[in-house]
């Protein structure tokens, strides 16, 4: 800043033609630094540490510490994150044992209502009926005496001949002819006029062929018991064959029912 | 002439070298350049009004930018160096409004 001076002489002639004094010398050095100066202050401004380098030690101090609170607070929010994720991590292990058991239970399940294949020992129970005589009762007896003695899944096969169509469903998996899948609602009924047994609405003709899963020695002998199915079947005229077997499948599925009025009640100590 | 001429070097040579600032004057540099930059506004209006004088130039010139790096270095030692940079600016700021008033009037006689 210029304080008043006594008048000088005329500027323009001044700026004109400039007489080279010490004056003159510093002011133009003066003037050189200024510019050297903001060059270097604007270049340092603009390179990239230019804003914490540049900074002053207090500022430096509250920058640190924001940073540090802010560091705490993000620790905290991941922390909780953390303990969020665990939690996660361990009910999804719990649901994955769940849902493992849940496909156990359908599988166990699924055998006895006739919606999954199964396969294990077992035996082949054929009966033949040439006299026409053997009637439901005896399929009955025959399929009780089976369940008493273990069987876990049955199907019923007939006519086991592949030339007699028969009536009924297809037959799904390798045998060929009506065939029904046993589950708890089945039922036999005589065919009537048509000949044949009615199970489950799918009418079986002779000869009839159980298979059987389960322990093929024990279902073996509680079919030979005296007085049991095979004496049963040979008094109607028929042949009974029991043939074990290490490997029976018991392909044939049967559709699941919706119940239309049972409803599974709730257990007092359900998980 | 030869003063603008001498801002040109300068800043040709600041941006040639590219020096790095000492760490110890990073606080003062920008205040210095503030300082010098009012010294040479009120330089260009007391040419305007014809009382330019090469010497009181020279001496408010080295003495404004002492006088800010002193206050920014006291206000440093007082723990209120960014506060008092801050102040030092907006006073060198006003008189600079002020001076670039003045040549604009001179300049369009408005």
């Amino acid at each position: 800043m210029n304080d008043v001076t006594p008048a000088a002489p005329g500027p323009l002639r001044r700026l004109l033609h400039p007489r080279l004094r010490s004056v003159d010398i510093a002011v133009a050095v003066l003037l050189g630094a200024l510019g050297f100066a903001a060059a270097v202050q604007v270049r340092s401004t603009d390179a990239d540490e230019g804003v914490l380098a540049s900074a002053r030690q207090e500022d430096l101090v509250a920058i640190l510490d924001d940073l540090s609170s802010r560091n705490a607070r993000l620790r905290q929010e991941a922390a909780a994150l953390t303990a969020t994720r665990d939690r996660l991590t361990s009910g999804n292990g719990r649901d994955a044992a769940a849902l493992a058991e849940a496909r156990r239970r359908t599988q166990v399940l699924g055998i006895l209502a006739g919606t999954v294949a199964a396969r294990g020992p077992g035996v082949l129970l054929t009966i033949t009926d040439p006299d026409g005589k053997i009637g439901p009762e005896v399929l009955l007896d025959a399929l009780e005496e089976l369940r008493d003695a273990g069987a876990e899944a049955v199907q019923i096969e007939g006519p086991v001949d592949v030339d007699n169509p028969g009536g009924g469903r297809p037959a799904e998996g390798p045998s060929s002819g009506a065939v029904v899948r046993v589950v708890a609602g089945t039922a036999f009924v005589d065919g009537g006029d048509r000949g044949g047994i009615e199970v489950d609405g799918v009418l079986l003709r002779a000869p009839y062929r159980f298979v059987v899963i389960g322990d093929p020695s024990t279902m073996a002998a509680a079919l030979a018991i005296p007085g049991g199915v095979l004496d049963n079947v040979e008094q109607g005229g028929g042949q009974a064959l029991v043939s074990r077997s290490e490997d029976v499948r018991v392909t044939t599925l049967r559709p699941l029912d919706r119940p239309r009025y049972a409803r599974p009640a709730e257990e007092p100590n359900a998980n | 002439m030869i003063p603008a001429i001498a801002l040109a070097i300068g800043v040709a040579l600041g941006l040639f070298f590219e020096p790095t600032v000492p760490a110890a004057l990073q606080p003062y540099l920008p205040i210095a350049v503030v300082a010098a930059l009012d010294a040479v506004f009120g330089a260009v209006r007391a040419q305007l009004d014809g009382i330019f004088d090469d010497r009181v130039f020279v001496v408010s010139f080295v003495s404004n930018v002492v006088v800010a790096g002193l206050v920014v270095f006291l206000g440093d030692q007082l723990g209120v160096g960014g506060q008092l940079s801050t102040g030092v600016v907006v006073v060198l700021g006003i008189r600079i409004f002020s001076n670039a008033a003045a040549i604009r009037r001179h300049v369009f006689r408005a």
